[in-house]
């Protein structure tokens, strides 16, 4: 059997693979806490909740409804997006005023209230989502099996996270939302909307989280805590990336996820702790985070 | 043409920032076409004059009106599109935007605007610097992208705020230039400048400001019969 570093290459890719798509959920999560940290300053706590959302509204779309995977896809982040907009405009929006820490307790208190309230009427065991046909099976790749469902992951992801990113850096919106994000008065002072910008951004940082949601749900099952599960590790990332850096947060996502993988694979006892180890380090040696400016 | 009414007319205008009372009855009005600068020391309320006319500063009363609308009851966000176009002290350039995004970014209120080929005429320096970092520009590159991407909106009126600040001579020579450019175009100004010998070149009128309101006003032609008194309030 073929070795490497004493590790049977079979276990190092697989872990590598878990690695790559726990990555790209982190990316993606991650990379809506930085847009929504970037303009409106808060600390989105509900981020988890949202994620978990997505995933319920893709189980609930086809369990009441009988919409499938590849709508739901869509309908799910549209939906969550939604939602978050109501909440911005009637509740964050009256906070911005305040100190931040408001917006994180707000948002933090609303995560419990969402997740209860799953709770109430699911449980806290998981929901099975069964994977779509289409993506259904694996494909032998000579030195593992790879499930298709899987390798759709990483690529989908891949694509959100660059189409985020470009639509930022590269379209009259982003240009926008980045001089927003630097001088919000100015920018409104030359006639752009920026309340409505701030709605637009939390809409589309909780749409992000939704679609990751939904990307999760054959993979994970469709549970109310899914998502505080995951959104200790992504505040992490966040503050590893440096808080409101875009490309940070994507990097640092994928690049945490395949660490935390080959962890597993060399000293799976650390694995569980090594992106908070990473993270007490990147705070005491570069306290803005390794893509962050200086705040 | 209303040229009998003013374009901007400011009235016992007051403004705080928090808890202090920083504009005190401020009055004053500019003409279609004119050039109209606010002289006065430092700390006397000349930015937070201007502040509370665009509505940055929402801490207010009196009365503002501009080309026949109530700017008191505005958003922010609507202040511009009745066509005022604000060039901010510290000028406000984008770290995040390159040259060019940060002069389409300010939406065009009218379509008296200058085109982004016509600016790049007027300010050659910012063609060949479009690429790179808003803040890569010099100080006085700077200043010259904050009034260039106001041109393009088709502002009625620019309002400057201390437009030389900083800036090595020859630099200000040619902001001169530009601003007697734009006046020649028919725009109206209103500015204000510490620079005594720069506004005295494209002033029509004078306000002057001590403590936080307009104490006097003076045409150009009656600047050497004030001369005295203006050494004496602004220490020039």
């Amino acid at each position: 059997m073929t070795m490497i570093f004493g590790i049977p290459l079979q276990a190092f890719l697989g872990q590598l693979l878990v690695g790559l798509i726990n990555g790209s959920f982190y990316a993606m999560l991650s990379l809506g806490l930085a847009i929504i940290f970037g303009l409106l300053r808060v600390i989105n706590f509900a981020h988890g909740a949202q994620y978990m959302m997505g995933a319920f509204a893709g189980f609930l779309l086809l369990s009441w409804l009988g919409i499938n995977y590849w709508f739901a896809l869509i309908l799910g982040p549209v939906i969550v997006g939604l939602s978050g907009a109501v909440v911005e405009r009637f509740a964050l929006s009256r906070l911005y005023k305040l100190d931040h820490l408001y917006g994180l307790l707000f948002t933090f208190g609303l995560a419990l209230v969402i997740e209860g309230g799953f709770r109430y009427f699911y449980g806290s065991s998981g929901q099975p989502y069964a994977t779509p046909a289409l993506l259904s099976g694996g494909v032998n790749l000579g030195f593992m099996y790879m499930p298709i469902y899987r390798g759709w992951v990483v690529v989908a992801s891949l694509v959100v996270c660059i189409g985020t990113w470009l639509l930022i850096e590269k379209t009259k919106l982003g240009s926008y939302l980045r001089a927003a994000t630097e001088n919000p008065v100015l920018v409104q002072s030359f006639g752009i909307n920026v309340p409505l910008l701030l709605t637009l951004t939390y809409a589309l940082g909780a749409g992000l989280a939704a679609l990751a949601g939904i990307l999760a749900a054959p993979i994970y099952q469709v549970s109310p805590l899914m998502g505080s599960n995951l959104i200790i590790v992504v505040f992490a990332i966040v503050v590893v990336g440096g808080m409101g850096s875009i490309m940070g947060a994507i990097v640092t996502g994928y690049m945490l996820g395949i660490l935390e993988g080959l962890t597993k694979v060399f000293y799976p006892e650390a694995s569980n702790i090594v992106i908070f180890v990473i993270m007490a380090i990147v705070l005491l040696v570069r306290p803005a985070g390794l893509f962050g400016r200086d705040a | 043409m209303t040229d009998q009414s003013p374009l901007l007319s400011v009235k016992d205008l007051h403004a705080w920032y928090d808890e202090s009372h920083v504009l005190h009855g401020v009055n004053l009005e500019v003409a279609r076409g004119e050039t109209v600068t606010i002289l006065g020391r430092n700390g006397v309320g000349k930015t937070s004059t201007l502040r509370a006319i665009m509505g940055i500063m929402r801490k207010r009363i009196g009365d503002i009106h501009f080309d026949g609308q109530d700017l008191m009851r505005l958003p922010l966000h609507h202040t511009a599109r009745t066509g005022i176009g604000y060039v901010p002290e510290e000028r406000g350039i984008f770290a995040t935007l390159t040259v060019e995004e940060n002069l389409i970014l300010p939406p065009v209120v009218s379509k008296n605007g200058m085109s982004v080929a016509e600016i790049y005429d007027l300010f050659p320096n910012l063609l060949e610097r479009r690429t790179s970092a808003g803040t890569k520009l010099s100080g006085g590159e700077q200043q010259m992208l904050a009034m260039a991407r106001m041109l393009r909106t088709g502002a009625q009126m620019l309002i400057l705020d201390e437009p030389t600040e900083g800036l090595a001579p020859v630099i200000v020579q040619r902001i001169g230039e530009v601003l007697q450019t734009l006046k020649q175009r028919g725009m109206t100004i209103l500015l204000v400048e510490q620079n005594f010998r720069f506004a005295s070149k494209i002033a029509d009128r004078f306000y002057l400001m001590e403590h936080g309101a307009v104490t006097t006003g003076f045409d150009v032609a009656d600047l050497p019969d004030r001369m005295d008194m203006l050494h004496e309030v602004l220490g020039v």
